[in-house]
């Protein structure tokens, strides 16, 4: 059996606030193969960024990992210290954040800073990572990398930006890299760039991808398999396909249909109704069930388990039981999009 | 000059002096007319220019070039626009982005909602006043308790619907609304499309969105405008512009939207578009009726 680079087991993250613990990621089960990228998305605050910062640790100090496992490579690194992170930071694990500009130090040219990280990690002189730094700046597709080599980030576009920080973040060959809404704030002909960039990048050196965003449109593009999460829980997980043509969870019905592009063109927006809840005092059941059309009474009380749809697909809702009212996805899903 | 216009741009240019060696020709020649009772979208990508036109039409920064009318007024000149100032305060409301900085955060949502009816002395009566905001709010999808709120108390959407509230009250009937939905969840982002499509047919103002999402431009617009390096490209009614697009830089940008089905978009072929090297001088040259490209 081929062992996971990436596995999480029940994890649950929460933060002590003065109005008392808010619980941002709860029972999260996932692992992740080599090669595979793996999209998460949800809305703002269903707790996917604590849940890739918390594998990196880099949460605040108000956070705390309640319960569960994080496993890297074989490794349980769940009680290490900051002196152990740091030497799996950029050389096992990998993050990219949204703004390329709040990651790039303003003031240093861009290859300094691919240098300065490469140099950290390698012990190899600087003509060496100099040579290096310029192949990654290839590797990303940075035309005229000689000339970009001593610019300051300012002079970049925002996708190039992005491109940089990418080349940093793949400097000592990480096992697994997340990118945090990478490609949100970009526009969408250099989004796309970026995604098949990305693609690219997973094809030449076999990295595995942990690729947050709410964009489902960018995520059909890129995923292999897709977790969906709502109020700090994975509510559906599956490869692209069975998201996207059989989703299972009321949640997901719900998103697809608020996506212009799935609608026809004369009839209204469907939506979900309400807010996503506040994790101060989650409810006892799904927390979804508020905002769900579908929502049986149980729903209210207890929390529906996984349930396993296919080897590769689970959904947790209480609509799976076998005990629940046959409900069909109000969607006419498959192949949809394309007229 | 046609009267079936109440916005019409002409040539417009706004140009930002930085020092004696760069100007930034932030809009450059931009042509185009808004109808009553019409939603009108441009859409292009950051730094193309089109949130200084909706600044520039608004006033906030005077042109450099070009004429606005507004209700056949030229408004783009300093006298007319004073001697109609009322008119234009009262009739031309705009929606900006991000909410959290468009409403004064020590104001609750009442002051905000009411304080463009007292301004422009609309409503004097203080009962009226309580009407008129609790029927506006409940316009726009809140309650009551939201009354006494500040806007850090309310979440992104629910403050996007309080600046909704706030430039519906005067009933204006031009609304420009830049990015409204840029920065909201996708679920909320429903949300607040279908209220403006709501608000839209209801009272029938005249809309000018700005968006870089052409999903959305598709689903709300009746007539697009493409933008790049402050010039537009393309201006066609929504169906032509998604079925015929004849400008390379609108053919990138429609083949570029990403598409929520794995099969597709793994097939999909992306047209380039060199973006450095797109022309913009030119004439808009009308190819069929009410389809302009730059030629």
């Amino acid at each position: 059996m081929i062992q996971p680079v990436l596995q999480l087991k029940n994890l649950s993250v929460s933060f002590d606030t003065p109005n008392g613990e808010i619980e941002a990621v709860r029972d999260v089960s996932l692992s992740l193969n080599k090669g595979e990228i793996l999209a998460v998305v949800g809305e703002s605050g269903c707790g996917k960024t604590v849940m890739s910062q918390s594998v990196l640790k880099l949460l605040p100090k108000t956070s705390r990992i309640k319960q569960g496992r994080i496993i890297v490579d074989g490794n349980d690194i769940t009680d290490y210290k900051e002196k152990q992170m740091r030497k799996l930071r950029g050389s096992v694990l990998s993050m990219v954040f949204q703004d390329p500009m709040t990651t790039l130090n303003p003031t240093i040219p861009i290859g300094k800073q691919i240098t300065e990280s490469i140099i950290k990690h390698n012990k190899i002189s600087k003509e060496l990572a100099r040579k290096r730094a310029l192949e990654m700046l290839d590797l990303v597709g940075i035309d005229n990398p000689l000339h970009m080599f001593s610019l300051q980030p300012h002079f970049f576009s925002g996708g190039m930006r992005q491109r940089c920080v990418l080349a940093i973040a793949l400097t000592a060959n990480p096992k697994v890299l997340f990118t945090d809404e990478a490609t949100t704030a970009l526009d969408v002909t250099v989004q796309a760039k970026i995604l098949d960039l990305l693609l690219d990048i997973r094809n030449k050196t076999g990295i595995s991808i942990v690729f947050i965003s709410h964009d489902l449109g960018v995520v059909a593009r890129i995923a292999d398999r897709v977790a969906v999460m709502y109020a700090g829980k994975i509510v559906e997980i599956g490869t692209v396909e069975e998201i996207f043509y059989d989703p299972r969870h009321p949640y997901v019905w719900g998103l697809m249909s608020a996506l212009p592009y799935l609608t026809k063109e004369e009839g209204n927006l469907t939506c979900i109704p309400g807010m996503p809840p506040v994790m101060l005092d989650p409810p006892p059941g799904d927390a979804f069930a508020v905002r769900n059309e579908f929502a049986l009474a149980i729903d209210y009380e207890k929390m529906p388990p996984m349930f396993q749809i296919s080897p590769t697909h689970s959904a947790a809702t209480w609509l799976l039981d076998e005990r629940a009212p046959n409900i069909t996805s109000p969607l006419s899903l498959k192949r949809m999009a394309v007229s | 000059m046609n009267p079936d216009d109440i916005l019409s741009v002409c040539d417009l240019k706004q140009h930002f002096y930085i020092n004696k060696d760069l100007t930034i020709k932030a809009v450059n020649g931009v042509t185009f007319q808004v109808n009553w009772g019409e939603v009108f979208g441009i859409v292009g990508e950051t730094g193309s220019g089109k949130s200084t036109v909706a600044r520039t039409i608004m006033g906030i920064h005077p042109a450099t070039g070009g004429e606005v009318y507004f209700k056949g007024n030229k408004i783009s000149e300093k006298k007319i626009y004073k001697q109609n100032k009322k008119d234009i305060y009262k009739n031309m409301q705009i929606i900006f982005q991000d909410s959290a900085a468009a409403l004064n955060p020590r104001m609750t949502v009442e002051q905000i909602i009411t304080e463009p009816l007292k301004v422009n002395r609309i409503i004097k009566d203080k009962n009226e006043l309580q009407e008129k905001l609790e029927s506006l709010l409940l316009e726009v999808g809140l309650d009551n308790t939201y009354i006494r709120k500040y806007p850090a108390e309310i979440s992104g959407g629910q403050r996007q619907r309080v600046a909704i509230a706030r430039c519906l009250s005067t009933s204006p009937d031009l609304i420009i609304a830049d990015e409204p939905i840029a920065s909201l969840d996708v679920s909320i982002q429903a949300q607040i499309i279908t209220l403006f499509q709501r608000l839209q047919r209801e009272r029938g103002f005249s809309f000018l969105l700005i968006a870089h999402d052409l999903s959305i431009i598709k689903f709300i617009c009746d007539k697009v405008a493409v933008m790049l390096h402050g010039r537009l490209m393309e201006i066609a009614t929504t169906k032509e512009l998604f079925e015929n697009p004849l400008h390379p830089y609108t053919q990138s940008l429609l083949s570029a939207i990403p598409v929520p089905d794995p099969i597709f978009e793994r097939n999909k072929k992306i047209m380039p578009f060199d973006v450095k090297r797109a022309k913009t001088n030119g004439e808009m040259v009308e190819v069929s009726l009410g389809h302009y490209v730059l030629k």
